[in-house]
C-alpha cells in the first residue's frame, strides 16, 4: 500500500466518475437520436449543431431546477434514495476492467479500480443493492404511483437477480474464476474462443436479465410513464431526479461492459485493437438496448414474473446441470 | 306501414299512441305508469335490444301547448338494427319522475343520470342518481329553459367518489382494511387517460377489484349553447365533440338538419362528404391506434401512424383552412368546393397511410408481447356490448355486425364496394384490430368515391339555406336579402323533431333536434358514443390490471370532447 497506488486509485476513481457521468449524458443524446432515426424524425436539433449541446442544456436545467421535497414524504429517505442508485451503479464499476493495461511514462496502469478475485460476485451484489434506490424512493414519496413502482422494482430486481446469477454460474464453472480479467484471458484465442459460442443459452439469459435489471423496454415497468406516471421518480425534481437518470444510464454502460467481457471476448489479447474492439462491442450492446426499445412494446408485470420464474429460471438451472455434466466428462 | 313497427306495442298498452314518424322512426307516446312494462315488452318481446338514448324536452318556452312541462324521450333500436322506435313519456311532476329502466338496460344508468343532472327529472329506483356532467356542487338544472345561459357557478370542492366505489366493494364482499386494498385515482390527469377522465379504482396488488368513473371535466354546455345559436353557428361547436374526426361531426349535424328540412345535396356535395368523412374515420382510428400502441410502449408505431395523419391534416388544412377544427360544412352543403389538384394530394395521403399501416402491422402483428398484452383483456361479449349500448368499432369487435353504413345506408354507401369489419371476442385485441381493418375499408371507399365523384353543383341551390355567392350579395337586392336573413335569423328549420344517426368513427353519433320553426334549435341532444362506452369502462376493467385498464381505455377510444359535451 504505497502512496503511488493510493494516488493512482484516486485518479482512476475520479476519471471513472467523470467519464461515465458524461457518458450518461451522452447516452441520453445517443438514445434520442437513435430512436429518432428509427422513428423517422430528427430528435434534438435546436441546441447546438445537430442538437449536440442538448446534453449541456439538460445538465444545466437539472442542476438549476428547484429541488422540491414535497410535504408528507419521509425526508431523509426521500433524499438519500437517488444517491443510492447512482452510487451503487458506480461502485459496481470498481471491478470492471475497462481496458487492457497500458504503460504511460513508464508506469503500468491497470484500468480497473480493484481486481478483486470475486469480481463478478461483487458486481452482481452491488448492482443488487441498487434496488434500494427505487424501492426507498418509491416508498418514501407518499405517492401511490411511486408505491406501485417500488413494489414492481422489488419484485423485478429480486427475481432477475436469480436469473442473472444462475445464468452466469455456468460460464463461471468453465472459467473457474470470478475475476473479469480471468474471464477475458480465457477468451484470448480469437472470435472462436468467445464464451458466447460455448454458452449461448447463458448469454441470452443474462442479456434478458440485463434488460430487466436496467429497466429497459420490453421490461420498462418500474418507471413506465404510460401506466404509473414516472413511478418512483414522480415526486422528484431537479438533480435528485437526475441522479436516478445517471444511475440508470451508468448501469446500462456497465452492464454492457460486463456482457462484452464475459461473453464477447472482452479486450482480447490486450492490444490497442483489442481495446477498440471492446469499445465497439460495448457500443453495440448499448445500441442494442435502444434498438429493442424502438422495436418492441412493454410486457406486463405479471408476464415479467411468469417469464422469470417459469421460463428463464428453469432454463438457467438446466443449463448449469448440462454444463456440469459436460465439464465432468 | 306508418306504424307497423310500433303496432305490437300499441296493441299491448292502452296508453301507447302512435304520434308520427320522425324520419323513419315511429314516435309513440306513453303514460309514465306504463313505462317500465312497455320498455320491458319492447326489449323482451319485440327485440329492441339497443337503448340508444334517453333525453328530456323542457316545454316551458314551446309555442304550441304541451301536456306537461317535461317530456322524456327514449330511443330504441331493434336487434336486427334496421328498425328504430322512440317513446315519448309525459312527466307530470319532475320531482316524482318516472321509473328507472336500469334493470333492463345497463346503459340507462348514465343516461338517466344525465337527464336528472340536466333537467331535474327523477328516475325512481335508480341505484345512484347523482350529477354526472355538471359539478357535484352545482345548483339547479342547466338545460331547463328557465336556467339563464349566462348564470355561471363557481364550484371548487372535488368529490371523493367513495359513495360510488364503496357499494361496488361491498357487493363483492371486499373491505378496504381487511383485504388491504389500495384506493387509487386513475386520472383525471394521468398520462394515459387520453383526456381528463377520472377513474377511482380499488387495487389488490395491481389488480383492479372495483372501479368508478367520474366524467364531466370537459363539460362546456354544448347543448345549452346550441339552444342559443342558429344552426350554422353550431357547426364549429360540433367540431369540438370528437375533435379527432371533427369533419364527421360537422357532416352528421348538417345531415340531420338537412333531413329535418327534407333537402338533399347534389351528388358532388354528397361525394365530398363521403370522402371527407371516411378520411376522418381513418384519421380517428390512426390517433386511437397510435396512442394505444404508445400506451404499451410500442413507441415507433406512434410515428409510423401519426406521420400519415399529419399529412392528412395538411390536406384538410389546404382544403378547409384549419387542421383540427375544420367547420367546413354548412346546412345545405359546404363552404366551398374541392381545390384543384385535390385528387393527387388525396392519393398521396392514402398511399402514406397504407405504408404506415403495413409497417405498423409488420412490427406488431406477430409480436408475442403485443399479442399477450391485449388478447383476452377486458372482453365484452355480444350480449354485454348491446346492454352497454356499444356502437361502432367497439360493438363490431364483439362480433355484432352493426354498421349504419350497411344497415341503413345513406349517402350512396350501399353502392360502394367495401366490407364490414367484425371481430370475434371483443377483447382489446379485437377492438384494435377492427380499427386497423376499418381504415383499409374506409380507404377503399375513398378511392371509389374519388373516381366516381361527379362535377357540377355541390350545394343546394336554395339561397334561403346556403349563402349566395359574394358577387350576388354585393350586386343584387335578392342576394343581399338572402345574406341578411341567413346571418340574422339563420336557416329556418320546419317545426318538429328528428333523430339523425350517423356512423361516426367511434360509433353511432346521433343528433336529436327539436325545432320550433325558428332559426335556432329548441333543443339539441347529442347521442355521443364515447359517453356510453365510458359508462361500461369501469365495469369491464374489473379483475384486470392497471396496465390492462390503460390499454382498454385506449382501445375504447374515449374522446372526452364528445363524452362530456
Amino acid at each position: 500500500m504505497d502512496t503511488a497506488y493510493f494516488i493512482e486509485t484516486i485518479i482512476k476513481i475520479v476519471v471513472l466518475l467523470l467519464v461515465f457521468s458524461a457518458l450518461a449524458g451522452f447516452g441520453t443524446y445517443f438514445e434520442r437520436k437513435v430512436l429518432a432515426f428509427m422513428q423517422r424524425r430528427l430528435g434534438p436539433m435546436h441546441v447546438g449543431p445537430y442538437g449536440l449541446l442538448q446534453i449541456a442544456a439538460d445538465g444545466i436545467k437539472l442542476f438549476t431546477k428547484e429541488d422540491i421535497v414535497p410535504q408528507n414524504v419521509v425526508g431523509p429517505i426521500f433524499k438519500i434514495a437517488p444517491v443510492i442508485t447512482a452510487a451503487t451503479a458506480f461502485m459496481a464499476a470498481a471491478a470492471i476492467p475497462f481496458m487492457p493495461s497500458f504503460t504511460i511514462f513508464g508506469y503500468e496502469v491497470h484500468p480497473i479500480i480493484s481486481d478483486i478475485n470475486v469480481g463478478i460476485l461483487y458486481i452482481l451484489g452491488v448492482m443488487a443493492i441498487g434496488l434500494y434506490g427505487p424501492l426507498l424512493g418509491g416508498m418514501a414519496s407518499a405517492n401511490k404511483w411511486s408505491l406501485i413502482s417500488a413494489a414492481r422494482a422489488a419484485s423485478v430486481f429480486i427475481s432477475y437477480e436469480v436469473v442473472s446469477g444462475l445464468s452466469l454460474l455456468a460460464p463461471i464453472m468453465m472459467v473457474g474464476s470470478l475475476s473479469l480479467i480471468d474471464f477475458n484471458n480465457y477468451q484470448t484465442g480469437g472470435v472462436g474462443s468467445w464464451m458466447i459460442w460455448s454458452q449461448p443459452v447463458a448469454f441470452i439469459l443474462f442479456l434478458i436479465a440485463a434488460f430487466a435489471e436496467t429497466g429497459r423496454t420490453p421490461f420498462h415497468l418500474i418507471a413506465n410513464d404510460h401506466e404509473i406516471i414516472d413511478g418512483f421518480g414522480t415526486e422528484y425534481s431537479g438533480m435528485r431526479w437526475g441522479l436516478f437518470f445517471i444511475g440508470e444510464y451508468a448501469n446500462m454502460f456497465f452492464i454492457s461492459f460486463v456482457i462484452a467481457l464475459i461473453f464477447l471476448g472482452g479486450f482480447g489479447d490486450g492490444s490497442v485493437g483489442g481495446a477498440l474492439a471492446l469499445l465497439g462491442k460495448v457500443s453495440f450492446i448499448f445500441f442494442f438496448f435502444l434498438w429493442t426499445r424502438a422495436a418492441w412494446p412493454d410486457v406486463r408485470p405479471d408476464q415479467l414474473m411468469w417469464l422469470c420464474w417459469k421460463v428463464l429460471m428453469p432454463i438457467a438451472v438446466i443449463n448449469i446441470v448440462i454444463t456440469g455434466i459436460v465439464i465432468m466428462f | 306501414m306508418t306504424n307497423s313497427v310500433a303496432k305490437p306495442l300499441i296493441y299491448q298498452f292502452d296508453s301507447a299512441m302512435f304520434i308520427k314518424m320522425m324520419g323513419d322512426m315511429p314516435l309513440v307516446s306513453l303514460d309514465s305508469e306504463d313505462l317500465l312494462d312497455a320498455v320491458s315488452f319492447l326489449r323482451n318481446e319485440m327485440a329492441f335490444s339497443f337503448l340508444l338514448d334517453i333525453t328530456a324536452v323542457d316545454n316551458l318556452d314551446m309555442s304550441h301547448p304541451a301536456p306537461t312541462r317535461f317530456e322524456l324521450l327514449y330511443l330504441f333500436r331493434h336487434d336486427e338494427f334496421e328498425k328504430t322506435l322512440a317513446l315519448k313519456v309525459a312527466v307530470d311532476d319532475p320531482e316524482v319522475g318516472v321509473e328507472s329502466i336500469v334493470a333492463l338496460y345497463d346503459v340507462a344508468d348514465w343516461l338517466e343520470r344525465e337527464v336528472w343532472d340536466q333537467y331535474g327529472v327523477v328516475f325512481q329506483g335508480h341505484p345512484m342518481l347523482k350529477r354526472i356532467l355538471n359539478h357535484n356542487e352545482f345548483v339547479g338544472h342547466p338545460l331547463r329553459k328557465d336556467y339563464e345561459i349566462t348564470k355561471g357557478q363557481y364550484c371548487t370542492q372535488t368529490q371523493d367518489m367513495m359513495d360510488e366505489l364503496q357499494p361496488l366493494m361491498d357487493a363483492k364482499g371486499l373491505d378496504q382494511e381487511r383485504d388491504e386494498l389500495m384506493i387509487l385515482n386513475l386520472g383525471p390527469s394521468h398520462p394515459a387517460s387520453h383526456g381528463t377522465i377520472r377513474t377511482l379504482v380499488a387495487l389488490d396488488g395491481e389488480t383492479i377489484k372495483a372501479g368508478a368513473s367520474e366524467i364531466g371535466y370537459l363539460h362546456r354546455g354544448f347543448e345549452k349553447s346550441c339552444e342559443n345559436h342558429n344552426y350554422n353557428q353550431i357547426i364549429p361547436y360540433t367540431d369540438r365533440l370528437n375533435y379527432c374526426s371533427a369533419l364527421m361531426n360537422n357532416i352528421a349535424f348538417a345531415k340531420t338538419v338537412e333531413d329535418m328540412m327534407g333537402i338533399t345535396l347534389p351528388d358532388r356535395g354528397i361525394f365530398i362528404r363521403v370522402i371527407l368523412s371516411e378520411l376522418s374515420r381513418v384519421i380517428d382510428h390512426l390517433v386511437c391506434l397510435a396512442a394505444g400502441l404508445l400506451d404499451m410502449g410500442a413507441q415507433t408505431n406512434y410515428w409510423y401512424l401519426f406521420n400519415p395523419r399529419n399529412d392528412a391534416y395538411d390536406f384538410l388544412s389546404k382544403l378547409t383552412g384549419a387542421r383540427l377544427t375544420n367547420s367546413y360544412m354548412r346546412i345545405g352543403g359546404m363552404t366551398h368546393d374541392l381545390y384543384d389538384g385535390w385528387r393527387g394530394d388525396l392519393y398521396d395521403i392514402l398511399h402514406k397511410v397504407d405504408v404506415g399501416i403495413a409497417q405498423t402491422l409488420k412490427m406488431i402483428e406477430h409480436n408475442r408481447i403485443y399479442q399477450d398484452r391485449i388478447q383476452d383483456v377486458s372482453p365484452v361479449t355480444a350480449e354485454q356490448a348491446k346492454a352497454y349500448g356499444f356502437t361502432g368499432p367497439n360493438l363490431r369487435a364483439s362480433g355484432v355486425p352493426y354498421d349504419l353504413r350497411f344497415t341503413s345506408p345513406y349517402y350512396y354507401y350501399d353502392h360502394f364496394d367495401f366490407d364490414m369489419v367484425v371481430g370475434s371476442v371483443g377483447d382489446t385485441h379485437d377492438r384494435m384490430m377492427v380499427r386497423f381493418e376499418e381504415m383499409l375499408q374506409s380507404m377503399r371507399v375513398i378511392r371509389q368515391a374519388a373516381v366516381a365523384i361527379p362535377g357540377g353543383e355541390y350545394n343546394v341551390s336554395d339561397h334561403g339555406i346556403i349563402m349566395p355567392p359574394k358577387a350576388a350579395v354585393y350586386n343584387t337586392i335578392e342576394g343581399a336579402m338572402n345574406q341578411f336573413k341567413l346571418v340574422y335569423e339563420g336557416v329556418k328549420v320546419p317545426k318538429g323533431e328528428h333523430y339523425g344517426a350517423f356512423e361516426a368513427a367511434n360509433g353511432e353519433l346521433g343528433f336529436y333536434i327539436v325545432s320550433d320553426g325558428s332559426g335556432t334549435p329548441y333543443k339539441v341532444k347529442v347521442r355521443a358514443p364515447s359517453f356510453v362506452h365510458m359508462a361500461a369502462y369501469p365495469k369491464i376493467i374489473e379483475e384486470y390490471q392497471v396496465a390492462d385498464a390503460i390499454m382498454t381505455l385506449g382501445s375504447l377510444n374515449i374522446i372526452a370532447g364528445e363524452m362530456d359535451r
